[in-house]
């Protein structure tokens, strides 16, 4: 087994946002929600491409900024079941970081 | 203190209502009430009388207040007792049992009885009718009626208006045979036209009633008691029974031996007290309000609050305008409604017309300058209801003037969705089909709410929402679930704004986290979040704590995100007035900063597009000027036009006015954008008259203020809320009204619905006439908001957070 890849600290997404990271050449949305869970999926929104990151997190659940499409963070599915984003899996560490098993791969989507 | 003694002459639909709009208000820790009523009851629904007549309604259905109802709330009730005397001076009233009851307060409530015509042999002795001759007025009248009525009896009515055919309906129910005399040339000639009474002439002969129009009673024949009518044409009508419904007269002896001004009633300021002694109130058929006395209960609903308000000092400035009048005819098996006048009496009214007397249907609608000011629908009256709104609230009509009359579409809008092919789309946003919102309701989800969140359908625009919610509705068949959550603020929290706003002041609630921790059972809602931050910026004005999660992303990073997810950059341009340096500083910028595209907006500036996520803070550092909000749910600009400074026309000064405007309110946060205009002159070059607050010009310093205008995917002229006479003043009517609006309106609800919804009378009776007193608090508000501006971009050049604008982040090591 490869070693894992420390994306960034906790801290450095503020509570209930999202960032985009660069992980061995992936684009990667990384989201850190206010009950303190991290999550990721890809980037770009299925539907035309909207950066998810700059998306509206609320609970287990983004939505894109270009058209509001919804997308749950732990399973990619959109809300009405039209398109599904890609999901990685990333976990926070005890000293607070935000980790990913590397090789980056989709578990879903 | 010890209490003060309310005493209330007239135990009718007025004055209970009176006293329990002043029990509303903690009158019973102000005041001692008694009552005195003439009738021998507590206070009943005289409305229903014509019901109980007809046999639908029994007597003991009808009581709003029996008599518990005083007993519980502590009322000494003297029923069957009327007051004959007021003694002023010593402030006590004197009843016919001997009673006597000081008071400091007095309200005279004692309505109206029905007219009797003096026609000879009417009464029998000095003032008692007749055997055989009612009144239609109690519920002692209509036991009295119902007694005398029976199979083949012959019954007349005298008097062929509201009053009198409801009697006839009633007699009829009795097996009567049944016939009405009017005086006019047609029937209910005080809400109808010629063409309409005769229609309904044609309609109640259609139910075996006969009907004698423009013929005067002579005399009222029989010895001991009736036996007939003699018409002054010289025929005669054999009966035995007589109604009179001639209508009525105020009870307002009492007022005029007490030594108060009575005209046709009893002469009231706009608090509803007498003019001439500050102690006495009068309300309902009694009072006379700037010349009009009220024949109808709407009316006096409002005149109860008035003087509630006025006596329980909860509102002094409590007023009442007057009132219009609409009504609609209770007769089983005739629909029948009208509204204000009867014909056009100006060159300018527009006379909408519609008829088809065969089946009994006559609309007919007369529009002054777009608004309606009177109707009559006779037949069909599915549109009463939104006429009558309309009417009552003088608020614009549509332009097509066939759907004022009819549903479009008609036959049945059933028929339609009926009709409409599956793959017919119907939100063009989300390209949501009929379909796909017939698969969503069999799937289980049954409200609009559900519906729109699994299809998406209505959450673009918005326009299609009305035609996905009937869809809905139809496809349940019935079913569909009543969703209370439309009232709610937010969904998720079960409160209204007004609870809402509460609830969050009374838990000083500053976060958008903590709102949904306290309120909101722990439960984060995307959709929600953006809305509550709204309004903490509007309750707390500053002293909240901002979360950025909370925002949408354009309110987050204070700029606008673009298809590609790059952002757009504008900076304010008051009044569109712009200088050459300014415009090379902004030529400078995009070149320097490679901006694709410049732009001029339709809000009269410059917009740079497509401006790189990362680049923001340096573009702004480089424009130098402060945010121009062209992104958010806030104050967003005021276009103007010349005015005085070149134009040849112009006769106010409209650029310096948009700048005030602009700098004042800058930013402000609202519950959907503000958009601002201010025009020289009427012309109307800014179009200040389609934007939520415009201000024209009309010279002599002045400037009118108009509220609720659109011009973007709805358009509508906006309302005229007032003129004021100068730039301060504009400043100060517009900013209430904004302020009016960020407090009351619905998230992402533009001036123009939510004035739709409320209506400009109200709007404007809050904002002007500071009807609800609050005029001073909203200024006060909006004056704080002002003060804690704080220029978003100068904040985020400075903060420098680290992966705030960054677009790309690099893993870590
Ligand atoms: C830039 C501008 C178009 C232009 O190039 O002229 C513009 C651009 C957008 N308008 Fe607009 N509107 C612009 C003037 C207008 C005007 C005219 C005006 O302001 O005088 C209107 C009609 C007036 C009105 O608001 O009612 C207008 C009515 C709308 C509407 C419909 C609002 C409505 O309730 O009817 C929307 C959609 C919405 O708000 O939900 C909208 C939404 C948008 C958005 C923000 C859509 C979005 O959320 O991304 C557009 C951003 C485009 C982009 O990629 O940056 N824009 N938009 C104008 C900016 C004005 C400014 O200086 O601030
Ligand atoms: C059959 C019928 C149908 C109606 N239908 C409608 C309708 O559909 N829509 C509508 O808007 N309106 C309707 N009205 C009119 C409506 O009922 C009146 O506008 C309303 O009742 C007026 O209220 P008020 O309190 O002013 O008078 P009232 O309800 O008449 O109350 C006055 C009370 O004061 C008492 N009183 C009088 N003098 C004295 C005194 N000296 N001392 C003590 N007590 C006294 C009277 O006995 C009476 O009980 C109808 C009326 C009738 C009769
Ligand atoms: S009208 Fe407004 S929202 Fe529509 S494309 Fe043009 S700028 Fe965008
Ligand atoms: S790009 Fe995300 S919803 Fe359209």
């Amino acid at each position: 087994m490869e070693a894992e890849r420390v994306l960034c600290r906790l801290a450095d997404i503020p509570p209930g946002e999202g960032r985009t990271f660069e992980v061995g050449g992936e684009r990667i949305a990384v989201f850190h929600t206010r009950a303190g869970g991290v999550f990721a999926t890809a980037a770009d929104c299925p539907h035309k491409a909207g950066p998810m990151a700059d998306g509206l997190v609320g609970g287990t659940t983004v939505t894109c900024p270009l058209h509001e499409r919804v997308y749950d963070l732990r399973s990619g599915k959109e809300l009405s079941g039209e398109c599904d984003i890609a999901v990685y899996p990333v976990r926070l560490s005890a000293d607070g970081q935000v980790v990913m098993p590397a090789p980056v791969a989709a578990v879903a989507g | 203190m010890a209490k003060r003694k309310l005493v209330v002459i007239g135990n009718g639909m007025a004055g209970a209502r009176a006293v329990e709009e002043v029990l509303a208000r903690g009158g019973a820790k102000l005041f001692d009430i008694t009552m005195f009523g003439d009738e021998p009851y507590g206070n009943y629904n005289r409305i229903l009388l014509s019901n109980i007549l007809s046999g639908i309604q029994d007597a003991s259905e009808i009581f709003l207040n029996p008599l518990d109802w005083y007993a519980e709330n502590g009322i000494t009730l003297h029923a069957g007792s009327p007051v004959t005397e007021v003694d002023r001076f010593a402030r006590v009233v004197q009843a016919a049992n001997g009673v006597r009851a000081g008071y400091d307060v007095l309200l005279i409530a004692t309505g109206s009885r029905a007219f009797i015509p003096p026609i000879p042999g009417i009464f029998l002795g000095e003032r008692r009718l007749k055997p055989g001759v009612f009144g239609f007025r109690t519920i002692d009248d209509c036991e009295g009626i119902a007694a005398a009525a029976g199979e083949g009896r012959k019954a007349a009515v005298i008097g062929g208006g509201l009053l009198g055919l409801e009697a006839a309906r009633g007699l009829l129910q009795h097996g009567c045979e049944v016939h009405v005399i009017h005086l006019a040339g047609h029937l209910m000639e005080q809400q109808l036209d010629t063409q309409g009474g005769a229609i309904l002439r044609r309609t109640m002969e259609g139910m075996g009633i006969q009907v004698h129009v423009g013929t005067s009673t002579g005399q009222v024949l029989g010895e001991e008691r009736v036996t007939g009518l003699a018409f002054k044409d010289g025929t005669v009508l054999d009966c035995e029974l007589v109604v009179v419904a001639a209508g009525i007269r105020p009870n307002s002896e009492i007022g005029l031996r007490a030594g108060l001004t009575v005209e046709r009633a009893i002469v009231v300021d706009n608090h509803m007290r007498s003019v001439d002694d500050m102690n006495i109130y009068v309300v309902g058929e009694c009072a006379q309000h700037r010349g009009r006395v009220y024949g109808l209960v709407a009316p006096l609903w409002d005149q109860a609050k008035v003087f509630a308000e006025h006596v329980t000092e909860s509102n002094r400035d409590a007023a009442y305008h007057g009132s219009k009048l609409a009504t609609k005819l209770k007769v089983m098996g005739v629909e029948l409604a009208s509204m204000g006048v009867t014909e056009p009496s100006e060159e300018r009214d527009e006379v909408i017309q519609f008829s088809e007397p065969r089946r009994g249907t006559y609309k007919k609608l007369i529009v002054r300058d777009g608004r309606l000011i009177g109707g009559i629908l006779m037949g069909d009256i599915s549109k009463a209801a939104y006429l009558m709104q309309a009417f009552d609230r003088d608020s614009p009509l549509p332009e097509e003037r066939l759907s004022l009359l009819f549903d479009l579409g008609a036959p049945p809008q059933k028929v339609t969705l009926d009709e409409m092919p599956a793959e017919a789309q119907v939100c063009n946003c989300n390209g949501v089909s009929k379909a796909a919102i017939g698969q969503c309701v069999a799937g289980g989800n049954r409200t609009l709410a559900a519906v729109m969140n699994a299809t998406r359908a209505g959450k673009g625009c918005g326009s299609c929402k009305g035609l996905v919610s009937d869809l809905v509705a139809w496809f349940a068949g019935g079913e569909v679930e009543e969703d209370p959550s439309v009232h709610w603020y937010v969904p998720g929290i079960p409160l209204r704004k007004p609870e809402l706003i509460e609830a969050i002041r009374e838990k000083e609630l500053k976060s958008v986290s903590a709102v949904f921790r306290e309120l909101g059972g722990g439960i984060e809602d995307a959709n929600a979040k953006p809305a509550l931050a709204s309004l903490l910026a509007v309750v707390w004005k500053g002293d909240h704590v901002a979360e950025p999660d909370a925002r949408f992303i354009n309110e987050r990073i204070h700029a606008n995100i673009q298809k590609d997810g790059t952002f757009s950059v504008v900076p304010p341009m008051p009044g569109g007035a712009t200088t050459p340096a300014e415009l090379r500083r902004i030529a400078e910028v995009a070149e320097r900063f490679n901006v694709p595209l410049v732009k001029l907006t339709g809000g009269q500036r410059i917009d740079l597009l497509g401006v790189r996520k990362e680049d923001l803070p340096a573009v702004w550092a480089a424009l130098g000027t402060v945010s121009g909000h062209a992104y958010g749910k806030t104050f967003r600009t005021c276009k103007a036009c010349v005015g005085t400074e070149f134009c040849r026309f112009g006769l106010g000064d409209s650029i310096a006015l948009a700048r005030k405007i602009e700098d004042r309110f800058k930013g402000i946060d609202s519950p959907h954008k503000m958009k601002l205009a201010t025009t020289g002159c009427p012309r109307n070059c800014s179009e200040a008259l389609i934007k939520d607050v415009g201000f024209v010009a009309v010279g002599d310093g002045k400037w009118e203020i108009y509220v609720g205008g659109a011009g973007g995917s709805h358009v509508r002229k906006g309302d005229l809320l007032c003129t004021v006479a100068s730039h301060e003043e504009a400043l100060l009517l517009g900013g209430r009204f904004m302020q009016y609006y960020r407090e009351e309106a619905k998230y992402k609800e533009r001036t123009y619905t939510w004035i739709e919804r409320v209506g400009i009378e109200r709007v404007r009776a809050v904002v002007v006439e500071d009807s609800e007193g609050i005029a001073a608090r909203l200024d006060a508000a909006m004056q704080e908001s002002v003060d804690a501006y704080v220029d978003p971009w100068s904040e985020l050049i400075k903060q420098r957070e680290t992966t705030r604008f960054a677009s790309l982040i690099p893993a870590g090591e």
